[in-house]
């Protein structure tokens, strides 16, 4: 009793000393300057209502080597279990799947989405950048990246130069990446558009076996994405400055989801049959980025938008706003808002219609579809002695899935084939 | 159209660059660690993370990047 009432005195001592100094106390950071090394770390659990949990655990290491040299160390873990959209259509009656790796089925009941539960991964992603002030105008950066999942490997590597101009008010950067991606998914790669082979159509475990091996090819395939970024940030005043990013992305090889179907429906709207998706192997992307940042007397707040475009005729629309306010000299609250839209992919198909030809490339994955997104989100940050900080961030996302203008007929006017999905976003950070 | 309108709006705040800007004694504010860009940096990391995973777009603020099947 008697501790905490002396720590109440000292916190309140502190944060009277704090409205003393003024506003200005608030920039003070007794951190990095003072110890080469530092650490962020941070625990977040994302849960969609019916769907997907997750929980990632995060660290960064950062430690600076005199005034020119910074390296910083991040260790991702994640696992993911639940359900998603498999991208075949709710019907009238019960619809039983096979599972992607072929041993097992389940069964949706009638009139809900079909969801696949056998969603379940842990992630390990490790990476290390150097960044190096070779002249007080000249930096230059480069580092490694590496992950795995259970049915898919990332390595990458990446380089930039920073050249600032104009006092430092200007600087100017040139930034490159390439990533090669191994995929290997359960039970194979499924060969575009095959029929998902169903086990009460074969009369023995050996037929549905040859079957479903019709549907796969062997071995794992790949994926190289190549990047490049140009960006410019600009001090405005005292107060504000500006950043503006071009960035062009360049991917090839396999972009089929392996667990995504399409639904092949007769003219009443019943499924008939369960196609694996197909998409094309290149993509190149575009995106143009703008944000904003000013630092108020009694807080910071940012502002961004984002274009981005590709070839497959995705194009989105991304404001995003981050609002700080500073209650006193150690702890602040923080309120962020994000809308999102996006009009889908020219391939993407909520169903394929029986009878009718198929298109080059299909995909009924609501994430590639039109749809728009939202997210409203409240943080809590509070320093701590020795230059300790907590923060705790609580975020609720929600996407809502649109028709990109196909016809539904028969019982697909009964459903709701473009469901929302709601998710909440739960975080802890800690840094020292 | 779209994006010949933003290409000119770069190049137009890129050419205004050379006369904006502080002096280096007024950059106090500037200082600050929660105006460096890279301030919540661990957010800015899982935030990235959700939205390549749940949407069909990626990057913008930084490389657009491979390393997930999600998307």
């Amino acid at each position: 009793m008697q501790l905490n009432k002396h720590r109440n005195i000292a916190s309140a001592l502190a944060m009277a000393s704090c409205s003393l100094v003024g506003q200005q106390a608030q920039a003070v950071t007794p951190d990095s300057t003072l110890d080469d090394w530092k650490i962020d770390a941070a625990l977040m659990y994302y849960g969609e209502q019916d769907r997907v949990q997750a929980i990632e655990a995060i660290g960064n290491v950062q430690k600076s080597f005199g005034d020119t040299s910074l390296l910083d160390m991040k260790l991702v873990v994640d696992s993911l279990t639940g359900a998603s959209a498999s991208g075949a259509v709710a019907q009238n009656s019960s619809q039983t799947f096979t599972r992607p790796s072929g041993n097992g089925e389940y069964t949706i009941a009638a009139g809900d989405t079909p969801l696949d539960d056998t969603f379940h991964d842990t992630r390990v992603q490790a990476s290390a950048n150097w960044s190096e002030t070779l002249t007080p105008q000249w930096k230059v950066n480069g580092g490694l990246y590496g992950s795995k999942e259970f049915d898919y490997m990332s390595m990458g590597l990446n380089g930039g130069v920073e050249r600032s101009f104009n006092k430092d008010n200007t600087t100017l950067s040139l930034s490159g990446s390439y990533t090669y991606d191994v995929v290997d998914p359960v039970g194979g790669r499924p060969v575009a558009f095959s029929a998902m082979a169903l086990r009460k159509d074969y009369d023995t475990e050996a037929q549905f076996k040859a079957a479903f091996d019709q549907t796969r090819l062997d071995g794992s395939d790949d994926k190289s994405t190549a990047d490049i970024m140009l960006s410019v940030t600009q001090v405005l005043s005292r107060r504000w400055l500006f950043q503006a990013n071009y960035g062009l992305s360049s991917v090839s090889g396999y972009m089929n989801d392996p667990y995504k179907i399409l639904s092949q429906v007769d003219d009443t709207g019943t499924s008939q049959n369960y196609l694996y998706e197909s998409r094309p192997d290149t993509r190149l992307k575009h995106s143009f980025y703008m944000m904003t940042k000013g630092a108020l007397d009694s807080g910071v707040v940012d502002l961004s938008y984002r274009y981005s475009t590709d070839d497959w005729d995705i194009q989105s629309h991304t404001l995003e706003t981050h609002y700080r306010y500073y209650f006193s000299g150690n702890f602040y609250g923080q309120v962020h808002l994000r809308y999102y839209q996006q009009q889908g992919a020219d391939f993407y198909r909520p169903f394929l219609v029986a009878g009718e030809p198929l298109p080059e490339y299909a995909s009924a994955d609501y994430r590639i579809g039109d749809m728009n997104a939202y997210t409203l989100g409240i943080k809590f940050g509070q320093r701590l002695a020795g230059g300790h900080e907590m923060s705790y961030r609580l975020e609720y996302y929600q996407q809502n899935p649109e028709n990109n203008g196909t016809q539904l007929f028969g019982q697909l006017q009964n459903y709701d084939l473009f469901p929302q999905v709601k998710a909440i976003v739960a975080q802890f950070s800690y840094s020292f | 159209m779209n994006k010949s309108v933003i290409a000119i709006a770069i190049i137009a705040s890129l050419s205004a660059c050379s006369s904006l800007g502080v002096q280096p004694w007024e950059k106090d504010q500037l200082a600050r660690a929660d105006m460096a860009l890279d301030a919540e940096k661990l957010d800015l990391a899982l935030d990235d993370h959700i939205y390549f995973s749940k949407e069909g777009t990626s990057g913008g603020r930084a490389f657009a990047g491979g390393g997930c099947g999600c998307n």
